[in-house]
């Protein structure tokens, strides 16, 4: 009865080393052991390395007996935790992510101001996120190339997007680089390595991987970075991609910002995993979960997953825990899903901006009158923006037409002229802000 | 994003003046209540889950009324387990849907925006459409019913805007069901909720809000494949669906006053749709104008006209005319220009008349 203990000369065969017993052969107190090693004996070489044997029939649990930690360094006061490891952020880049987290803030009262007053039609807010949003973005270069989602335009703020830029955007106007063609909030910018927002959710995340296959193979020092929510997780693409990226080994780091809520759906209808992070394991995908309301712990986390990104060709999963804080978007109405009081609690004791201030604060780098400063000055400059773009004239008819294709084809050609004639039929029509 | 409000006055959104549907302005019933459109689906949503032990109603974001308020109170009266908010993964949505419905249950899915119905493509093309067939007649999902709400809507660029229903009707085995106004969506999905084949219905967004009638409170259903004349003429035949008849009936109007006589036709059913009564129109007025929001390479009006000139080739006093979407993404600020509006409409009619 005893079992052929094969050499196993093709490790990596489909043909592994198989002990089979042969039914019934076996008697009480027989013990396999006896007869073969027992480390040749329990081990099935199997693609993707051992597999050990076990003789105890148990299922692996749905959910680890705890739940995986998160990385924070600041508390809740915005003091250095004392054990935290971490590193220090040079004053110059720290008062740069406060300022620009102030100036996502007061982007997102103005424009959502703007919104309801008619004067745009749509806006996102990324309350509750900007220490995601910047921080994020502050650890990166700007050679990275980033797929975000629409949450996320405290990255392009911090690459240098002017405020004067998001304005033309949302207003849709000829100086907006998206030619007045998307909704507001679906930024996008070639020189600044920020690819333009698609309302899809989740389909940018295989895109990241594309991409960050281009940068392997041209030998690029940089790494591809993807934004999504807790909701984009859910889909399809989603998946595709963590495994995609396993398996061509690329530079990319996706980052999930599990804000708690997909609309009106909340994160245990969404999934019922310790949220996005255990997920990359599953992938093979180094993973952390890090305190998206600290804006030193997300810097330190993403900085982190840059190095070994770009410098061990491997994928890392980002989950940042958040909050979204404000509505959905312009058309939402949380209360009808969540209670208040929930709300309340993120948009004060746990506001990253506030948070963060008291660390800088702490550091003797801040004061009340450079706050004031600060808001005020970002306030002006943002309603002369507004002004500024909501008075310029929207892109010319032409480029309705163009960027179908490279060139405009015959068939777009004939429609642009039967449109013209139309045009000059029943010019009352027609919006008189876009000149044809 | 979700939902779309208006926006105020400042937008220049063009307004597209609601008059009551047709028919109902002529006769209004008397036991109906004044709906708009996303009431009168809830209402149908209501007497399926009722009438039915075996409904369910799910989808994302549909636990709360939906992010369009199409669903809204049905959790609380049918229980979370018949009425339920899925994952956000379309093609889980159809997948499971399919499922369910395989299993001899009215399967009612809703997917956010018939722009996101692309992740379900695979599952409603390949998996839904052949249930039957590849099996031999074996086994059916004609439970499934796949609600969307489409079209423009006046600022919704190119993710809330779309409709894909060329896409759907190049599909044997699928229904695909469009309906103008409240009463007929509440019995036209009633309708297709009770087929026994899988059935995409897509809803005009645009007028969930806007439009008003009235819609009998008892359960009524109205007949799939069947298009209805909704206004009788003789110089001409035109022939839409969904929220386009507001803008054709408006072009009716308009062409009556320089004296040309429209008849119009809502085709209601696109496929398989009811040739007969668009061939017999033609017959009478020997010319066809079809309009459709979707781009008019490869749109559903490109099938209309092939047959109609198949049948009635010798009739015909003019080349059927199509006024439809540009071959263009869905643009934001240039919508007033992409949409096939009543006076591009109107100006086809007569070139059509006078050709
Ligand atoms: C494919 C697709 N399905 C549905 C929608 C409608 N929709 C827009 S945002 C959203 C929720 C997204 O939630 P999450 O991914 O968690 O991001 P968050 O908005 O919380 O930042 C949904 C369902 C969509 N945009 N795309």
């Amino acid at each position: 009865m005893a079992p052929s203990c094969g050499t196993g000369n093709h490790p990596s065969s489909l043909i592994p080393r198989l002990f089979i017993r042969r039914l019934g052969s076996i008697k009480a107190g027989e013990s396999l052991s006896q007869e073969c090693d027992d480390s040749n004996f329990q081990v099935l070489d199997f693609p993707g390395g051992k597999v050990n044997f076990s003789s105890e029939l148990r299922f692996l649990s749905e959910s680890p007996l705890e739940r995986i930690s998160c990385y924070r360094v600041l508390d809740d006061y915005g003091q250095i935790i004392s054990a935290s490891n971490f590193q220090q952020v040079r004053k110059e880049i720290a008062l740069k992510m406060y300022s620009d987290m102030v100036t996502l803030q007061t982007m997102d009262t103005i424009f959502y101001e703007a919104q309801r007053q008619g004067r745009i039609s749509f806006y996102v807010t990324t309350i509750g996120e900007e220490a995601i949003n910047i921080a994020s973005a502050a650890a990166l270069s700007i050679d990275d190339i980033v797929i975000p989602q629409y949450r996320e335009p405290g990255v392009l703020l911090w690459r240098g997007f002017t405020l004067q830029e998001f304005a033309n955007h949302n207003f849709g106007n000829k100086y907006d680089s998206g030619k007045g063609r998307q909704m507001p909030v679906h930024y996008g910018c070639n020189k600044l390595n920020y690819f333009t927002v698609s309302s899809t959710i989740a389909t940018q995340i295989p895109h990241a991987v594309g991409v960050a296959f281009a940068l392997k193979m041209d030998k690029k020092n940089a790494c591809a970075i993807t934004y999504f929510g807790d909701g984009g997780t859910s889909e399809g693409d989603f998946h595709a991609a963590l495994n995609f990226a396993a398996v061509m080994e690329v530079p990319v780091i996706f980052f999930c910002r599990n804000n708690g809520w997909a609309i009106s759906t909340p994160t245990t209808e969404q999934f019922r995993s310790d949220g996005a992070v255990i997920r990359g394991q599953a992938y093979g995908i180094r993973s952390i979960r890090v305190d998206g309301n600290d804006a030193l712990a997300v810097y330190n986390a993403v900085h982190a997953a840059r190095e070994m990104a770009i410098s061990e060709c491997r994928p890392i999963l980002v989950e940042a825990l958040t909050y979204r804080a404000g509505h959905h978007s312009t058309s939402d109405d949380s209360t009808k899903y969540r209670p208040l009081d929930e709300i309340e609690h993120w948009r004060t004791a746990r506001d990253p901006v506030s948070r963060y201030r008291k660390w800088i604060e702490g550091n003797g780098w801040w004061n009340d009158e450079v706050e004031l400063n600060l808001r005020s000055n970002v306030r002006k400059e943002l309603l002369q923006a507004i002004q500024a773009a909501e008075k310029t004239e929207k892109p010319a008819l032409a480029e309705l037409f163009t960027d179908v294709y490279d060139q405009v084809p015959s068939n777009l050609r004939e429609q642009e002229k039967l449109l013209r004639e139309t045009i000059k039929e029943h010019p009352g029509d027609y919006p008189p802000d876009v000149p044809v | 994003m979700m939902a779309l409000r208006r926006a105020g006055g400042r937008l220049l959104i063009p307004k597209r003046a609601f008059s009551t549907s047709l028919e109902s302005v002529e006769k209004p019933q008397k036991d109906g209540k004044m709906l708009n459109l996303f009431s009168a689906i809830n209402q149908a949503l209501h007497i399926a889950l009722e009438t039915d032990p075996r409904a369910y109603v799910f989808g994302e974001d549909v636990g709360f009324g939906g992010v369009f308020r199409c669903t809204t109170g049905l959790a609380d009266r049918f229980g979370r387990n018949r009425v339920f908010n899925t994952p956000l993964c379309e093609q889980g949505i159809a997948g499971f849907a399919i499922g369910l419905a395989a299993m001899g249950n009215r399967a009612i899915a809703e997917i956010q925006f018939a722009d996101y119905i692309y992740p379900a493509f695979d599952q409603i093309v390949n998996e839904a459409a052949k249930f039957r067939y590849r099996s031999g007649g074996q086994f059916n999902c004609g439970g499934l019913t796949i609600r969307s709400p489409y079209g423009a809507v006046g600022h919704g660029g190119h993710y809330h805007s779309q409709s894909p229903e060329a896409f759907f009707c190049h599909v044997p085995g699928l229904k695909v069901v469009i309906p103008r106004s409240p009463r007929q969506a509440k019995g036209l999905l009633l309708a297709c909720i009770r087929d026994p084949n899988p059935v995409v219905f897509f809803e005009p967004k645009w007028l969930y809000r806007l439009a008003v009638e009235e819609v009998p409170e008892e359960d009524y259903m109205l007949p799939l494949s069947q298009a209805e004349v909704i206004r009788q003429g003789n110089d001409i035949t035109l022939v839409g669906w969904g929220a386009q008849l507001q803008v054709l009936e408006h072009a009716c109007d308009a062409a009556a006053k320089d004296g040309i006589s429209c008849e119009l036709i809502d085709l209601r059913t696109l496929i398989p749709w009811d040739k007969e009564t668009v061939e017999a129109s033609v017959r009478k007025t020997g010319r066809l104008l079809v309009s459709h929001e979707a781009p008019v390479t490869g749109g559903f009006g490109a099938e209309i006209s092939s047959s109609i000139i198949e049948r009635c080739f010798l009739r015909l006093e003019a080349p059927v005319a199509r006024v439809c979407g540009l071959d263009t993404p869905f643009p934001l600020v240039y919508e007033p220009f992409y949409m096939p509006t009543q006076n591009k409409v109107l100006d086809a009619i007569k070139a059509t008349v006078n050709y």
